[in-house]
């Protein structure tokens, strides 16, 4: 056993049969940013952000559909397409964005900036050696042992990851790195015209006249296109989609000052997950989870809080 | 217990095949996933050498081969045999809004995506052609699978139609053919999709046998994926232990 392990350790030596008949990069992997499953086979992408694509048994399957059900305001469900596009944007893909609020191109421009691998490492680093020193610090304290095996859902970049990445929300990206790639766009606004053909047989003229001067006012003042949501569509759009995710957030919810939350910003509720090429789905074991937007980044972890709840309940 | 749903429900197979002709079945699920059970009795029929036109709105042809091909069975290979004539939802619809113009006389089943006054009678011509036995082949009794009925609502068919199609398909597979069909729906109990309600409570009146996949009610559970309730399950009681 132990030839066979140093035979594996130094390839010079030549002498072991175990030998990788396939090259390393498989032609499923030649497309940037993508992964097969180790599951079911099925081509990865990641959704921008490590920590959702953990939950989610290791990204999106290429070719399903991700439902964002959008908290309160809207604040981070929005964030969370925004990763998702700059994540097309690293890896090079092209993209195609359709808004019927704010203008595509405006949309990109927010794009949070990536951080790459050696950026990213110092700052790791840093935490790391913060964390340590506190831990010392508190070695004597033990109250807390048994959250020290929780699993984290943030797991820390290698070096050589390819699939997924960090961004920085702080920063937008840049406009070179924008000007990289190829996108398209669709603004419903602009594809909607100014003149419809409103058949005059039935209206009278100045009735004619007067929706065009209302409809001529919206598009100058602009219009809010969101609309309470009707729960028997959301039913039917939950069932149809192969990934459903909401988010929650406490911004006006009594939870906001609840301390067992001090830390979260909100909680994220995985509804569906896709059950691809076989019977039973990918399920995390952990079902409370909660997210947390730092200075620079937005995270998802397993809620600490909800398991001391368990422990004093 | 779902977690191992084909070899679970064996004690329905038997008195399935004997008892059952002629019948409706309903799979219905709440809070969970009751397509196990779709890929259950898809693998079934066809081992048992039934004539099976399955109606996939849902997931694509690769999809429901893969996993009856876990389930022993491969749907390629019984479609090449005519034992199974899949209409592909996914596929029958980009046909009508990108495809090709059809030859005369071959009409997509789902024609009526395209809102063109064409109704659920193509679909239902589509699945009384492909149930008819031509003769030549000598499977056992016919049998219309469709998963789900669900997506006929999504795609804009009022309910009304959605039942008559059920109605239409209960006089033709049913009755005269003596075959089966199994539905799966989706429910739940405080929804408020009416339309939808109103398809799964008339269902549940029409069908012969209930199967009802239930997420628990206390919540996520790692070992147990959720219950099956029988109902109306009259037909089956002198076969079940």
């Amino acid at each position: 056993m132990a030839a066979l392990a140093t035979g594996g350790a130094t390839p010079s030596d030549g002498a072991t049969s175990f030998q990788r008949k396939v090259p390393a990069s498989s032609r499923l992997a030649a497309i940037a940013g993508t992964r097969p499953s180790v599951r079911h086979g099925q081509l990865l992408l990641s959704s921008g952000l490590p920590s959702l694509d953990c939950v989610l048994g290791g990204g999106l399957a290429v070719g399903t559909l991700l439902l964002i059900e959008e908290d309160k305001y809207g604040i981070y469900s929005n964030l969370l397409f925004k990763y998702f596009l700059a994540e097309g944007i690293v890896c090079g893909h092209n993209l195609f964005v359709a808004s019927a609020k704010e203008d595509p191109a405006d949309i990109l421009k927010e794009l949070p900036a990536p951080l790459f691998d050696d950026v990213h490492k110092n700052q790791v680093d840093e935490k790391e050696t913060a964390i340590k020193s506190k831990q010392e610090s508190q070695e004597s304290m033990k109250i807390a042992w048994r959250y020290q095996n929780l699993p984290k859902m943030e797991v820390s970049p290698a070096a050589s990851a390819r699939f997924g990445h960090y961004y920085d929300v702080s920063k937008t990206v840049s406009p070179e790195l924008l000007k990289s790639i190829k996108w398209h766009r669709f603004f419903l606004p602009e594809e909607m015209s100014l003149h419809p053909e409103i058949k005059t047989c039935n209206m009278t003229c100045g009735y004619t006249r007067l929706l065009q001067s209302i409809q001529r006012i919206i598009y100058q003042e602009g219009f809010d296109g969101s609309y309470p949501q009707n729960k028997a569509i959301m039913e039917r759009v939950t069932n149809l989609s192969d990934t459903v995710v909401g988010l929650e957030s406490f911004i006006g919810s009594e939870r906001e000052t609840n301390p067992l939350y001090k830390d979260y910003q909100g909680l994220i509720h995985v509804h569906q997950i896709p059950r691809l090429n076989s019977l039973i789905c990918d399920v995390s074991g952990t079902k409370d989870l909660a997210f947390r937007l730092k200075r620079k980044q937005f995270t998802i972890e397993t809620c600490a809080g909800s398991s001391q709840c368990d422990t004093f309940i | 217990m779902l977690s191992n749903p084909p070899s679970s429900l064996s004690f329905l197979e038997g008195s399935l095949l004997i008892v059952f002709q002629g019948k409706l079945t309903l799979l219905r699920d709440t809070k969970t996933d009751g397509s196990f059970l779709v890929h259950h009795f898809l693998s079934f029929y066809l081992k048992a050498g039934c004539k099976v036109c399955f109606v996939a709105l849902l997931q694509s042809f690769s999809h429901y081969n893969i996993i009856a091909q876990k389930l022993g069975v491969s749907l390629t290979a019984a479609k090449e045999r005519g034992q199974l004539v899949f209409l592909e939802g996914l596929k029958s619809c980009f046909d009508v809004f990108f495809g090709e113009e059809q030859h005369v006389g071959q009409t997509n089943p789902l024609q009526f995506v395209s809102k063109d006054g064409s109704n659920l009678k193509t679909m239902y011509e589509f699945v009384r052609t492909s149930l008819m036995a031509s003769g030549s082949d000598s499977w056992k009794c016919p049998v219309l699978l469709v998963d789900d009925l669900s997506v006929l609502l999504s795609l804009g068919v009022r309910p009304v139609d959605v039942l008559d199609f059920i109605h239409y398909c209960r006089v033709a597979v049913c009755s005269q053919l003596k075959g089966n069909i199994v539905v799966l729906v989706h429910s739940n109990d405080d929804s408020e999709d009416e339309e939808n309600e109103l398809v799964v409570n008339s269902l549940c009146h029409q069908s012969n046998l209930i199967l009802w996949a239930e997420g628990l009610a206390t919540g996520f559970c790692k070992d147990v994926h959720g219950q099956v309730k029988l109902a109306k399950a009259f037909s089956l009681l002198p076969m079940l232990p």
